[in-house]
């Protein structure tokens, strides 16, 4: 079994985030970089597979900068198989830019294209059923849990308030969303046998752009609390604002 | 003048509060560039035209039906082939969706059919130009980004909640139209949709979620958060990730980065700390009260109304006061 894992490298979400002077783009200095979360159950996922088969290969593909390949490597040390660069100095905003990239990468050869559900960073979840889309493969997307049998495989997709159960063939593209599995820790001899692994860097054939950042700003800050009350006495003055002030009672 | 498509998402035969929402937004959006259509597109069992009218109140000049006793659940490539095609019949300016679970499998799936650029899970909007610019929090909400998206047609998904479904109604004519695909051949093929047990109000149509954290100590304590979400009457419960991964409530309650994003009216944080993760879920509510027995928990920092204290204490009374500040 061939299993392609998609991973995005970015910034560590724990940190404060600052705009930079363009007023479009974070300030860089102080930023740390990491595999985006979801990508982790992925690839988590799609290791197991490989290891309950017996046999196969799980390759790492990424559109980014050279920075990305660090990313990369911990996927490597993880357990992948190998890994491909699409090098793109920036990443453009745009989903369907990066989907054809990937879509360009990814054509023949694989039984599964998994996804996490969403960069989180740009926080849009789009990117996975459009190589789908331009594969012409089918796709479940924000699966959380999943049963593979011959050639066809079963995935449960929570919705709001419900849940639906989803059977598809293969070879399929699926985005992961957490809790599927819990991502392993790299061992020393991961991170050791990573740094042979093979990582082969190409130039991104990126779409069309006709999404771009206009601009970014940190959210207003609430400016505290309106009313702070303390204990079971502060309840009816709390109910009385709730009514006049926030108008939602 | 331009005209707008707004796909109108229904569920076991009902159309959805977000179904209204991306008409009503697709109606603003008409009317900001002079005035031009509002068509909607409703998929599902037949039995759906009845309610498709619903949607005139919200703006909707034409409602496309599509009924098919294959489209009972949601049936991806069907309705994808259906709103592209529907889409590629018109000549919209803009197409609306909602970033709700099937909006969000939906919409990227129309988008990569129609080579058109996608703004996903939007909480504001506006035509400028051959433009439309959107907001859209990014960085697990502690940016936010506005995006420039160009191109015709721009599709839009729009967070739930974020947008309220103002009314502004028009007589919808009801056009019964087939489905572009044979929903029977979809490889895709959605076998089962189980409605969570004992889920009341969805946590993304609910105008108030009452949630609970660690605070609560044990699984048999949210039944004081149940109380007041009742007393509210329109609440639905939420959790944070340390609740459902304990087990005490199910993983679809779980409001956050990985769970869900809901914007209500009020949000009610019950012994809920405030980690960043939670955060990202709830801050773009309108009004957050928090209660929590630690005056240094960073949820005030968002929060609106708060009060310190034992929440043991507080919630019985808040439950009681509500109950009667709703009956008077």
């Amino acid at each position: 079994m061939k299993i392609a894992v998609c991973i995005k490298r970015v910034p560590d979400m724990e940190l404060r985030f600052a705009i930079a002077g363009d007023r479009k783009s974070l300030e860089q200095s102080g930023l740390k970089y990491d595999m985006s979360d979801f990508d982790g159950y992925a690839l988590e996922v799609a290791l197991q597979l490989i290891e309950k088969q017996g046999s196969g290969e799980v390759v790492l593909v990424t559109v980014g900068p050279d920075g990305a390949q660090e990313t990369l490597r911990k996927g490597l040390a993880m357990g992948a198989t190998r890994a491909v660069q699409l090098k793109a100095d920036q990443v453009p905003v745009d989903g369907l830019a990066v989907a054809h990239a990937l879509a360009a990468e990814l054509g023949g050869g694989y039984d599964l294209i998994l996804f996490g559900r969403m960069a989180t960073d740009t926080a849009s979840g789009t990117v996975g059923p459009m190589v789908a889309e331009l594969l012409g493969l089918p796709c479940v997307t924000s699966i959380s849990h999943l049963e593979l049998g011959d050639r066809r495989g079963t995935a449960r997709r929570d919705l709001e308030g419900a849940a639906e159960t989803v059977q598809f063939p293969l070879p399929a593209v699926l985005t992961i969303d957490e809790g599927i599995a819990r991502p392993r820790l790299a061992t020393l001899k991961g991170i050791m046998a990573a740094k042979k692994k093979p990582l082969e860097v190409k130039p991104a054939a990126l779409g069309e752009v006709r999404l771009t950042v206009e601009a970014m700003a940190l959210p207003p800050e609430r400016s505290g609390p309106k009313f702070m009350g303390e204990g079971v006495d502060a309840v009816p003055e709390l109910v009385q604002r709730l009514r006049t002030e926030a108008k939602v009672l | 003048m331009a005209d707008m498509f707004a796909f109108a998402e229904a569920r076991s035969g009902e159309l959805r509060k977000v179904a209204f929402e991306t008409v009503a937004a697709a109606r603003r959006a008409a009317d900001a560039t002079g005035g031009g259509q509002v068509h909607a597109l409703v998929m599902g069992a037949p039995g759906l035209s009845p309610h498709a009218e619903a949607l005139g109140r919200f703006g909707a000049d034409v409602v496309m039906v599509v009924e098919h006793a294959g489209l009972e659940r949601y049936a991806p490539e069907a309705f994808a082939a259906t709103a592209a095609e529907r889409i590629t019949g018109g000549s919209y300016r803009a197409a609306f969706f909602s970033a709700s679970a099937e909006g969000r499998d939906l919409a990227p799936r129309v988008a990569a059919r129609l080579g058109a650029g996608l703004a996903s899970d939007v909480t504001g909007f506006e035509v400028r130009g051959d433009a439309v610019l959107v907001e859209h929090p990014a960085y697990t909400g502690k940016v936010l980004v506005t995006l420039r998206l160009t191109g015709t047609p721009a599709i839009v998904s729009l967070r739930p909640g974020a947008l309220p479904a103002v009314e502004q109604p028009r007589a919808a004519r009801i056009e019964t139209v087939p489905p572009a695909a044979d929903p029977g051949a979809g490889r895709v093929v959605v076998t089962e949709l189980a409605q969570q047990a004992g889920a009341t109000l969805d946590l993304g149509e609910a105008p108030v979620i009452v949630s609970g954290g660690r605070g609560l100590r044990a699984a048999e304590h949210f039944k004081l958060v149940e109380d007041l979400a009742a007393a509210f009457g329109n609440a639905a419960v939420g959790a944070t990730r340390a609740v459902t991964d304990d087990g005490w409530r199910p993983a679809t309650d779980q409001i956050g980065q990985t769970g869900r994003v809901v914007s209500p009216e009020l949000y009610v944080a019950v012994g809920i700390s405030g980690a960043i993760q939670h955060l990202a879920g709830m801050r773009t509510a309108r009004t957050i009260v928090a209660i929590n027995k630690d005056k240094d928990a960073p949820i005030f920092k968002v929060a609106d109304y708060g009060i310190v204290g034992d929440l043991f204490e507080v919630v019985p009374r808040l439950t009681d006061e509500v109950r009667k500040a709703r009956s008077s």
